[in-house]
């Protein structure tokens, strides 16, 4: 008996989602352009960078640079400066993001006295840009001067020896699939389930699921099951994208990474419900959620900015987070490979939030209003 | 006065207050198995505040009632067994088809599969909507929503109906059908208790309230009412009564 009033409410909700267009892009596209959206529009990852260079010394080194630079694919010479003053005009015109500034007697100075400066300026209004242009710039630099000075290299030298562990070539992809995972899955499970019942006040129907002799539990079910369903089909989705479009891997468990998800998902859920206990209309819920949920999980939750270097009030609220912890397992099982023992902590954490969250919504969801 | 046994609502000084605002004053009636109850008063009287407390959607400050024998503070569960609800927001889902909503609402009070195919075929049939039972419900004219819905308030057969200004919005011929099927409903021995400020339809009712700022200031049948307060119709009774002074006979 229970088990056909569910499946009726169910398919009411599947209804609904199908038969309404914005609801069934949200679901579908959503996921699809925010994963190509962050995969190849917001990157740190550049190639065939415009830089100028300003060679004043013109010799067979200072050419062999040039020929460094352009040779790794990443850079494009676009302008080949005569003096100083050539500099302002490219950095205006937005042409050129970097230039590099080769000193007259370059090749004199270098195997002579052993010591030469070549500048990098860069254009700051795009810091991000900027860092990442100088940074390679430096490392292509530092890379070209031990070619050269081979054998001939000084008595005492300290090599510096970088691996980047996990994510050996620093792929943004590693670090956007977990991010996109945890903002579609808030995005569906949170703020569509919240106006999902809101509408069904703002429309009266509610009134009426009220009145039936439905356990208050069960309205909430039925309404939650399916955007659970659905959400835990779209991290599925994105991870796959993820998998094969860039090249994430999933080194730990697949079991425990999708107990994970769906760990996370009953949290947002709940958070739903929460917001749509208190809202009465569908635009008070989706403001709510976008506010409280959106932009937290998106911009505090160490997906687009470090934690680490928030100052200390964004990072207490970042600890109550939901995607935060996510984000955290996430990175664990998929690149690391992490077992359940080293990711507890954060796993417990989200249960706790669950369990909160959950007698939260359950005791704010009154059939009767004092 | 007849005995409580022919009583499926009784309500003693129910009263609901929200603040300092009291929108529902201590009112007191009874209404008899198989009646058409009127429950008449102005916008804002009390009207719905009163009919959301006696189904169990409302917690109500003071005062006793029972519906269908249930007590409305204990017993809520009980009381939503036996009754059917249509309120004033149209209420059925628009993006659903006529069938779709009548399976549904079945589904939800758990009716067999047998059941809701037969409630199935025979609402459709009784509100007229053979050609348009695969449309969806918002594709429907006003007047044939309202009755739908009210159709589908019934799917579980309750024994008491509420009705919260069912037929606002449509013209008098649409109303005059909505009333043909609640004298149906009445005939097959349902109680429909109905909340209206259209004055014209108390004469179609058996018995009617008339409630002004929160209180019932007149109880009785449409002609007892009429004669009582001298007038032609209960438009007039009503108007005396929004001036003051207040009558309750049985």
């Amino acid at each position: 008996m229970l088990w056909r009033i569910f499946s009726a409410f169910v398919k009411k909700e599947f209804y609904h989602i199908l038969r309404d267009r914005r609801t069934l892009f949200i679901l579908i596209g959503m996921p699809i352009v925010l994963v190509l959206l962050f995969g190849y529009v917001v990157t740190n990852e550049f190639k065939d960078a415009s830089i100028a260079v300003l060679d004043n010394s013109r010799d067979d080194l200072s050419h062999e640079l040039r020929q460094h630079l352009e040779a790794s694919g990443h850079f494009h010479i676009v302008a080949d400066l005569r003096s100083y003053g050539d500099l302002e005009g490219q950095f205006k015109t937005g042409k050129i993001k970097m230039a590099v500034v080769i000193p007259a007697r370059f090749e004199d100075d270098f195997f002579d006295k052993k010591q030469t400066t070549v500048q990098l300026i860069a254009d700051g209004t795009e810091p991000n840009y900027a860092t990442t242009l100088v940074n390679y710039a430096s490392q292509m630099i530092l890379r070209f001067q031990q070619i050269k000075s081979g054998a001939a290299a000084a008595p005492y030298r300290v090599k510096v020896e970088t691996r980047m562990v996990y994510n050996p070539q620093l792929r943004s992809a590693y670090n956007f699939v977990p991010g996109v995972i945890a903002m579609i899955l808030m995005l569906i499970s949170a703020m569509m389930t919240s106006l999902t019942i809101a509408r069904e006040k703002e429309t009266g129907t509610m009134d009426l699921l009220l009145v039936s002799p439905l356990p208050p539990l069960l309205i909430i079910l039925g309404k939650v099951v399916p955007y659970t369903v659905l959400s835990f089909l779209n991290a599925v989705m994105i991870l796959v994208m993820g998998f094969y479009v860039f090249h994430v891997p999933v080194l730990g468990s697949l079991p425990l990474l999708l107990g994970i998800c769906l760990l996370y998902l009953a949290v947002a859920l709940a958070l739903g419900v929460l917001i749509s206990t208190k809202s009465e209309t569908q635009q008070a819920a989706m403001m709510s959620s976008l506010f409280a949920l959106m932009l937290p999980t998106m911009l505090l939750s160490g997906f687009i900015f470090p934690i680490k270097s928030m100052p200390a009030l964004l990072q207490h609220i970042s600890s109550i987070i939901p995607a935060t912890y996510f984000i955290d397992l996430l990175k664990s099982v998929m690149l690391k490979g992490n077992d359940l023992s080293f990711i507890w902590q954060p796993t417990l954490i989200l249960t706790f939030m669950l369990v909160v969250l959950l007698g939260l919504a359950l005791v704010s969801f009154k059939v009767r209003k004092e | 006065m007849s005995s409580t046994a022919d009583h499926i609502i009784e309500a003693d000084k129910l009263t609901k207050r929200f603040g300092d605002f009291t929108a529902v004053d201590a009112i007191s009636f009874k209404v008899k198995k198989g009646e058409i109850f009127g429950f008449l008063g102005a916008n804002g009287a009390g009207k719905t505040t009163a009919i959301r407390m006696l189904i169990g959607l409302s917690r109500p400050t003071e005062g006793e009632a029972t519906v269908a024998g249930f007590d409305v503070y204990r017993q809520a569960d009980k009381i939503k067994e036996n009754i059917g609800y249509m309120s004033q927001k149209f209420s059925l889902y628009e993006d659903l088809t006529v069938r779709e909503n009548i399976r549904f609402y079945g589904g939800i009070y758990g009716l067999s599969r047998k059941k809701i195919k037969e409630q199935t075929g025979r609402i459709i049939e009784e509100v007229g909507l053979e050609n348009s039972a695969g449309n969806l419900v918002g594709s429907l004219p006003l007047g044939w929503k309202q009755r739908l819905a009210f159709a589908v308030s019934m799917v579980h057969s309750p024994s008491i109906v509420f009705l919260d200004e069912p037929t606002g919005g449509v013209d008098p011929a649409a109303r005059r059908q909505f009333w043909e099927m609640i004298y149906q409903a009445s005939a097959a021995g349902r109680t429909v208790f109905v909340t209206t400020h259209y004055m014209d339809e108390a004469e179609y009712c058996d018995r009617v309230s008339i409630m002004v700022s929160g209180k019932i200031e007149a109880l009785g049948s449409p002609a007892k009412l009429k004669e009582d307060f001298s007038a032609s119709s209960i438009d007039e009774v009503f108007v005396q009564l929004a001036r003051g002074g207040a009558v309750i006979s049985d």
